[in-house]
């Protein structure tokens, strides 16, 4: 199997034994990238002279026998939603063309601090805000495995360059399931951690309640390297948590003898996709063969979800995004005609229709004599979403449903319509509203050969019972095949 | 109709921190453009606020000296609106559930003491500064140095009846601010800040008017000024029949006036909303507990004190404690043992006085040798008039005032027996004065005075020699 395909786990096994060097992975991952990305449009930006020296360093390292960890001289691609110091960052909008950050982020630094190389900035929706990719200011991203179609998004450049080989290992934001639709349509793990357990420090924010840093993967170990890289409090950001971090590699055993698992019934409505649901069911059987016991319960709450999503996050995305205002960086369009004139050039032109429907209707949620009728309103009901999960993981271990209602469709299928649009992020929504952790693994190919995930939700900050599971369930699975790129 | 003014006063003080509210950033004023700046203050994509505990100290510690409620759980919002000097698009404040509500100042006013309320206290980051170049205004620049320094906005009822009680008012906020140590109460730098809310009623009624905001008084005159012509304003628009508009007005220092500033205003929705990236203030008892232990005596408190344990006039009391560090340099004073109207007298006089005239870095006098100065005189070691020599001398060296008095020969004749001798001279060589003395005019007395004064080189005891002079003069 060529090195760009492989695992980080294995790599690091080549590295240690001498047998490979981070120099030949990382030109391995690159000539790769050189070869198809033409044809799936992952990057933004590459580093291919960064990524080298890093990849020679790294090398130094392994020959001092001085090496960070398992990530050491490992190929990573970055969303470009993530500040990169000296690296442009545009986070896929037009408005931050030519910026270029003085600093690294955290979740950035981290992976630096444990060796790992940087290949470039991945392609996204603008501001992380679509379901497909196709709203990225600059051009959309092709599903791997079928190139009319898209990989998902808003990282949907980060989850096709896994599947592509264009990366051994990519990071993805995810905020109303940005990384495991993706990963679904893409046929790789991603996971969305608990809210709070990795730093935002550095990552372009969307909607800051609802933002979470995780990995899109080619497996569940590859996934627990790279979470326990990039965990952990962060003084910089307040909202992350003073939780320790479980050495998540170590406790992949593969035992879930006893486990309960939920199936609600809400996410498997009537007129799901047999194409869907048959390998989802599938999965669910595979865990119960491994010792699971499975449950059918119910989460009311759950036909609020997707509602209360598009009033929380367009709100605190309306704010958040009122600095790209052509003062101080990014994008300026100046016209003789004043302050005014100035913001409205900016902000028509550098941003693109999606992100300006989501700041409309942001705006309006919050303005006056709507607030209590909108956001006031769409709070209260995450309380009550979020109290249903507490109250069902005090009765199941984890739930387990699919990641998204169909696989991945044609370019131009959605555009038109928005709130079908919306309703691909249906399943994923609500562990983002709750703040738990949710991964999504691929689990079978539509007749279509396209791939469909399954996805497992776990309470807050027990990662470690997450992907145990969803290890236990690769092991049952198997070998999942590789696009034909 | 006799109309009757009401007032409320919001009041922004920049606290005193050493870094910003949400930043490491330096607060230090008059530095190069864009100094102080990081990646937070400058809002950068990416970034997140963290809260700097000293602001909510200092917050707190306003909160308990105006017996204020203090919240157990305090939030932030972000107030949003577009402006190039605020660089998020959106400022971290206060909206629902501030820090402290409900407390109250009493002020003077006309010998008694009135109770004005307050609605709220909250903490929020300021703006930055716009500087505009160029004829009309061509370019602005944005200075950013001030953007994140921590602002306390204290927000009072429409309790103020007068101009005079605004001042008052405003006037007791700066003493409380500055003895916190928190604020250094300059309003003609904008470390102080007022704007006015101000309607006027018909005397005797109940019901408010329409009121109209007042921005733009940066200093004690100017408020009053300000709000002087708007009531009479006001009070004229509603004689002729007319109606008040509620808006913004400017204060023009220049002209005296107050601007509308109509056309340019729309109203502000703001949008506030929780600010998702800090978690609530959680303020335990044991938190308030050490604020409330490290709250100094106030200024009126001292002033009380001063004037019934240490018997000092009120004006005394006043003048001492119009700064801290007077009051402070006094009461060390007496720490020596020294009488409070001694001191008093040394403090608001010579020591007052030096200030002004060399500048306080000049200052190198300590109490304790105000209070040697002050011992010497009561020793009648040197005359009142040598002190003031010496204690100018101790405050432009720090010597040592014993010393200065040897060096300088200021040490004053007290031995009587030297004074006779020096005045038997003088009376001797003067016999014709002797006479006109003698003869009733008592003025002369003055000339024979002078005369020991310069024989001694104005070492004698100017009352020792007054009362023996006279002794002998009545003698023979």
């Amino acid at each position: 199997m060529s090195l760009y395909y492989e695992t980080i786990h294995s790599l690091h096994e080549k590295l240690r034994e001498g047998t490979v060097t981070s120099t030949m992975i990382t030109q391995s991952v690159l000539d790769r990238i050189r070869e198809v990305d033409e044809k799936v449009h992952c990057y933004l930006t590459l580093t291919e002279e960064a990524a080298l020296e890093a990849a020679g360093q790294s090398d130094e390292r392994f020959r001092k026998g001085d090496v960070s960890g398992p990530l050491d001289g490992i190929p990573l691609g970055i969303k470009d939603i993530f500040l990169t110091e000296g690296v442009r960052t545009t986070a896929g909008s037009r408005i931050l063309e030519n910026f270029v950050p003085p600093f690294d982020g955290t979740p950035v630094s981290r992976l630096k601090k444990a060796g790992a190389v940087i290949t470039g900035k991945l392609n996204m929706d603008e501001f992380a805000m679509g379901s497909s990719n196709e709203n990225s200011g600059y051009f959309p991203t092709f599903n791997p495995w079928d190139r009319a179609l898209v990989p998902g998004g808003s990282s949907g450049g980060s989850a096709a360059a896994v599947a592509a080989g264009e990366a051994i290992a990519t990071l993805g934001t995810d905020t109303g399931g940005s990384i495991r639709q993706p990963a679904s349509h893409c046929g790789v793990v991603g996971l969305k951690p608990t809210y709070g357990r990795v730093s935002r420090y550095g990552v372009i924010a969307f909607a800051s309640s609802l933002d979470q840093v995780g990995p899109l993967t080619r497996d569940v170990r590859d996934c627990a390297i790279v979470l326990k890289a990039i965990a952990g409090h962060d003084p910089a950001d307040s909202t992350s948590a003073r939780v320790p971090v479980p050495d998540y590699p170590s406790l992949l055993t593969g035992d879930i003898s006893g486990m309960k698992i939920g199936l609600p019934e809400e996410y498997f409505p009537e007129g799901l996709d047999p194409e869907v649901e048959a390998p989802v069911r599938k999965a669910a059987e595979a865990l119960a063969k491994r010792g699971a016991s499975l449950v059918s319960v119910s989460l009311p709450s759950t036909r609020y979800a997707v509602a209360t999503y598009y009033i929380i996050a367009p709100a605190e995305a309306s704010s958040n995004l009122a600095r790209y205002d052509g003062v101080k960086y990014g994008v300026r369009l100046s016209d003789p005609g004043g302050l005014l004139e100035m913001y409205r050039q900016t902000r028509s032109k550098g941003f693109g229709p999606e992100v300006k429907r989501r700041i409309m209707l942001g705006t309006f949620a919050l303005s006056a004599g709507y607030y209590d009728a909108y956001y006031g309103k769409a709070q209260r009901v995450r309380t009550l979403i979020r109290r249903e999960f507490e109250e069902v993981f005090s009765r199941v271990d984890l739930l387990l449903s699919p990641s998204s209602p169909t696989p991945a469709f044609p370019l131009g299928d959605r555009l038109e319509d928005p709130l079908r649009m919306y309703m691909c992020d249906m399943f994923t929504i609500p562990a983002n509203i709750a703040g738990v952790a949710a991964v999504s693994l691929p689990c079978g190919l539509t007749p279509g050969n396209l791939p469909v995930g399954v996805q497992l939700i776990g309470p807050a900050f027990r990662e470690e019972i997450l992907l145990n599971a969803a290890y236990a369930y690769e092991g049952e699975r198997g070998e999942f095949p590789k696009c034909s790129l | 109709m006799e109309y009757v003014p009401v007032i409320g006063l919001e009041v922004h003080a920049q606290l005193q921190t050493e870094s910003k509210i949400f930043c490491g950033c330096s607060t230090r004023f008059g530095q190069a453009p864009n100094v102080n700046t990081c990646p937070v203050c400058l809002g950068m994509p990416g970034v997140l606020p963290v809260l700097n505990k000293r602001v909510v100290d200092y917050t707190l510690m306003m909160g308990l000296a105006t017996h204020c409620r203090i919240a157990a759980e305090s939030v932030f919002a972000r107030k949003n609106y577009f402006y190039p000097d605020l660089p998020k698009g959106y400022q971290i404040s206060q909206y629902e559930r501030p820090i402290c509500e409900k407390g109250w100042v009493e002020i003077p006013v006309e010998g008694e003491r009135r109770k004005i309320r307050i609605t709220r206290i909250h903490m929020e980051e300021d703006a930055g500064k716009l500087v505009h170049e160029g004829r009309g205004g061509a370019a602005s620049l944005v200075d950013l140095n001030r953007a994140g320094v921590p602002l306390m906005e204290i927000v009072s009822e429409p309790d103020i009846r007068s101009p005079e009680e605004a001042r008052a008012y405003m006037q007791t906020l700066r003493d409380i601010v500055v003895y916190l140590g928190i604020c250094d109460g300059n309003m003609e730098e904008g470390s102080l800040r007022c704007d006015a809310n101000i309607s006027v009623m018909p005397a005797g009624s109940e019901i408010f008017g329409t009121r109209t905001e007042i921005k733009n008084m940066n200093s004690f005159r100017y408020l009053s000024q300000a709000l002087e012509y708007e009531i009479q304003r006001q009070t004229e628009v509603l004689e002729d029949g007319g109606r008040i508009i509620q808006e913004t007005r400017l204060f023009d220092s220049a002209k005296g006036v107050t601007v509308s500033m109509r056309g340019k205003e729309e109203a502000h929705d703001y949008r506030y909303f929780p600010e998702p990236d800090l978690v609530p203030i959680r303020i335990d008892p044991e938190w308030l507990d050490r604020i409330r232990a490290g709250i100094p005596e106030l200024r009126n408190e001292k002033i009380t004190r001063y004037a019934q344990d240490l018997g000092l006039p009120e004006y005394d009391a006043e003048v001492l404690t119009a700064e801290p560090g007077t009051a402070r340099f006094f009461e060390d004073i007496l720490a020596h043992g020294v009488e409070p109207k001694k001191a008093s007298n040394w403090v608001m006089g010579e020591y007052a006085r030096l200030l002004k005239d060399k500048g306080t870095e000049a200052a190198s006098i300590s109490p304790e040798q105000v209070a040697e100065v002050i011992r010497m005189v009561d020793a009648s070691t040197v005359s009142v008039s040598g002190a003031k020599q010496v204690f100018e001398e101790v405050f432009l060296t720090g010597k040592d005032p014993g010393a200065i008095v040897r060096e300088k020969g200021l040490a004053q004749v007290s031995d009587e027996g030297a004074i006779e001798e020096e005045i038997r001279a003088i009376l001797e060589a003067n016999p014709q004065q002797v006479q006109q003395y003698r003869d009733g005019q008592e003025k002369v007395l003055g000339y024979f005075i002078g005369q020991v004064m310069k024989a001694t080189k104005g070492r004698a005891n100017p009352r020792l020699v007054n009362e023996i002079l006279r002794k002998m003069l009545k003698g023979r």
